[in-house]
């Protein structure tokens, strides 16, 4: 997909951010300008911190007991890292779809309507069953489960299951949709619905997919930034990174020889 | 060289065959062995106990005399009570041996000897009705009265004409008499219903001995347990499974319950009567104490399978419900315990099961006592459940220790019961987890 606006707002300004796990250094001073409206994916070799990143920010990362982040991360100009920031309200705001899915193993309709209504979204059934309408769609579900809502979410094939967790995650109208390896446990057809899913939420979001897949981040996104040894190495045009990569680590990851 | 047949077994796969093939033998010898030591065990339990769910009685009907019953004439309890129950034991004595008459059996058994056919508990139970209603006074009246431990024996092949030749409580002219009151209709065994309501009773009445407070005893602090260990227990494992550090501290701690769990129950009994009965003055002998130290004991018990049970709950579901922006609270509230519940009841009803079957700690606080007013839930003087009781297990051990071997009958009978309340419970634990699971 190509880029087809002029510049775009920054969203999400991170500066300087490094992150330890105990002695383990992560992250290593990354700084990243994150547009709206805008799918950015995050590439590189596994284990070159790519996920620990995308956890900083919807500050997932402090639910891990060792894990300690430093630098700045902005969205809106805002720093959620500041003391005042409840990461609950954050997570809202930063929804996540996970590596695997992992629907609630509750009905369809509860799933998706479990956001709205702990963050008191809908004042009565009826909204509740409009904005579980309405994230289906977003979802790109609906269609398929308009008639067995009630149903157990966990009954639904790998993609459906996968779709399912986007809806819930848009549910709760967040302005910032992570991704971590969302297609990674989907076969190649529902693969490709998600993709296309993506490129729809571009509209609504701004929408941050890490994958290990370079033809997907070529496919889906419209910035990359290539990771690797825990340093961000690369950060540009989609384009620019696939056909004129600057440093010859990213020129030799994406020819395929390393990772 | 040619290739291998694949239609021969060859050497190793032979080997390999014969080794998996002994390997299965051993597993069922093993359960076979195991399911007949249990077959035999229930076999025993059921052969010697189901005696005392039933019970021999003597009908006869009794006019009941005013001059002795009642001396003054006035119908007044308060003045009739001074007839004690000797007085009745007469009384019926007398009816009895009318009875006899009246149904044409001749015997050499002397008067004595005939009235103590009839259970010593008899006489309060006739004097009881007879100060609760005393229009009865001059009345016939139809009774249907326990007979002597030793005539119940005889009718369930407990004492034989050998051993009553042997023994000073009864004689063989006693059963022949017996025999022939069945024949007559007099005496009669039926089913008892009565043991699992009626108190205990002393070594001279078996016959009259059930498990009612006992029962009640078990129930009550098998409430305080439930009260107590499984809020206590599951906020325990829920702050050390998902909110507490892991730190130094939260490994002592956890090192501290997995030993708790294995300490022997008589330790809490100790520490119950240092601490409950000593130290804080509860009442001795009370369902309130008992429940506290098995609450104490029980709860290690439950703390390790709730949270193991938390463990078994993937953490993609506390990611899920946090990348929602669910608090930890929530998520722990609203999908992890869930999700858990099964297992968490399962390991409840097996921490009860224990403590209902916990005698050690039980005979330390003195729930020993012979006690045969049944205890209030609540009372004035005692508090909540600070009555004087026993235990369903301790009731067993007791009766155990009697000389009449009546009581070992009633202690085989009240093991069944103890057995049908454990089996009871187990059952619940296995439908529980089942409803559960099913969800999806
Ligand atoms: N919870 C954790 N505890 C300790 N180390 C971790 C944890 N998560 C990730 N790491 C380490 O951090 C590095 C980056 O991991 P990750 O962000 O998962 O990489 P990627 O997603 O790019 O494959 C890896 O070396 C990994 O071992
Ligand atoms: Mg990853």
């Amino acid at each position: 997909m190509k880029d087809t606006s002029m510049t775009k707002n920054i969203k999400i300004s991170a500066n300087n951010i490094d992150v330890y796990y105990g002695e383990k250094h992560a992250i290593k001073d990354v700084s990243v300008q994150i547009e709206d409206k805008t799918v950015t994916a995050f590439i590189g070799p596994s284990g070159c911190g790519k996920s620990t990143f995308l956890r900083c920010i919807n500050r997932m990362n402090d639910t891990i007991d060792i894990a300690r982040v430093t630098g700045h991360i902005a969205i809106d100009g805002e720093d959620i890292y500041d003391p005042r920031v409840d990461p609950v309200q954050l997570r809202a705001k930063v929804g996540m779809v996970f590596q695997k899915p992992n629907p609630f193993p509750k009905s369809i309709y509860d799933n998706v309507a479990y956001g709205p209504k702990i963050h008191g979204l809908s004042r009565n059934k009826a909204e509740l069953d409009e904005i579980v309408e309405k994230s289906l769609r977003r979802g790109a579900l609906w269609e398929e489960v308009k008639d067995r809502l009630h149903e157990p979410g966990t009954g639904l094939s790998g993609g459906q299951q996968q779709r399912l967790c986007i809806a819930r995650a848009v549910a709760t109208e967040p302005e910032v949709l992570l991704m971590d390896e969302p297609c990674s446990a989907l076969d190649p057809i529902a693969t490709a619905q998600v993709e296309e899913l993506i490129d729809e939420l571009r509209q609504s979001f701004s929408v941050v997919i890490v994958t290990h897949s370079m033809q997907q981040a070529a496919r889906v996104s419209q910035k990359t930034a290539f990771f690797h040894l825990g340093n961000m190495v690369e950060y540009d045009e989609t384009d620019k990174i696939f056909t004129n990569p600057e440093d010859p680590r990213t020129e030799s990851y994406i020819s395929g020889r390393i990772g | 060289m040619t290739s291998k047949s694949l239609l021969t077994e060859d050497k190793r796969t032979k080997a390999r065959n014969a080794a998996e093939r002994r390997f299965k033998s051993y597993g069922v010898a093993a359960i076979a062995v195991a399911m007949m030591a249990l077959a035999i065990l229930l076999t025993s339990v059921i052969v010697k106990g189901i005696g005392a769910f039933s019970q021999t009685y003597v009908t006869i009907d009794i006019t009941l005399p005013a001059d002795r019953l009642d001396k003054d004439g006035n119908r007044d309890p308060a003045e009739m009570a001074g007839v004690t129950t000797i007085g009745y034991a007469s009384v019926l004595r007398d009816g009895l041996i009318d009875t006899l008459a009246a149904a044409g059996i001749e015997t050499e058994v002397s008067d004595r000897d005939i009235g103590d056919m009839i259970s010593k508990e008899a006489s309060a139970t006739v004097r009881n009705r007879v100060l609760a209603n005393p229009d009865l006074i001059g009345e016939t009246v139809n009774f249907n009265l326990l007979a002597d431990g030793r005539i119940d024996g005889f009718f369930k092949g407990r004492v034989t004409m050998e051993t009553a030749s042997r023994d000073q409580n009864v004689s063989p002219e006693q059963l022949v008499l017996a025999e022939q009151m069945a024949e007559a209709g007099i005496i009669e065994t039926r089913i008892n219903w009565a043991f699992l309501s009626l108190p205990d009773a002393s070594d001279q009445r078996p016959e009259a001995a059930g498990l009612g407070v006992a029962i009640l005893g078990s129930l009550y602090m098998m409430i305080v347990v439930l009260v107590l260990a499984l809020p206590i227990a599951v906020a325990a494992s829920i702050y050390l499974e998902e909110f507490a550090p892991k730190n130094r501290w939260t490994d002592i701690i956890e090192v501290n319950i997995a030993n708790l769990a294995a300490v022997p129950s008589i330790v809490y009994g100790i520490l119950g009567l240092a601490i409950f009965i000593n130290f804080m003055e509860f009442n001795q002998s009370s369902p309130l104490v008992g429940g506290l130290v098995l609450t104490l004991m029980t709860l290690p018990t439950i703390i390790i399978s709730t949270r193991a049970a938390l463990k078994s709950v993937p953490p993609s579901i506390r990611d899920a419900a946090l990348g929602v922006g669910a608090s930890k609270m929530q998520s722990v509230f609203h999908h992890v315990l869930p999700l858990a519940a099964p297992g968490i009841l399962t390991g409840t009803i097996i921490g009860l099961a224990q403590a209902l079957g916990e005698t050690a700690p039980l005979l330390l606080i003195g729930m020993v006592a012979f006690v045969r007013d049944y205890p209030q839930a609540f009372s004035d003087s005692a508090g909540l459940f600070g009555d004087p009781s026993t235990a369903l297990p301790v009731q067993i051990y007791n009766w155990t220790q009697r000389s009449d071997p009546a009581f070992v009958e009633r202690a085989q009978g009240a093991i069944i019961v103890l057995l049908v309340f454990l089996l009871i419970m187990n059952a619940a634990a296995i439908i529980l987890r089942r409803k559960f699971e099913r969800r999806w």
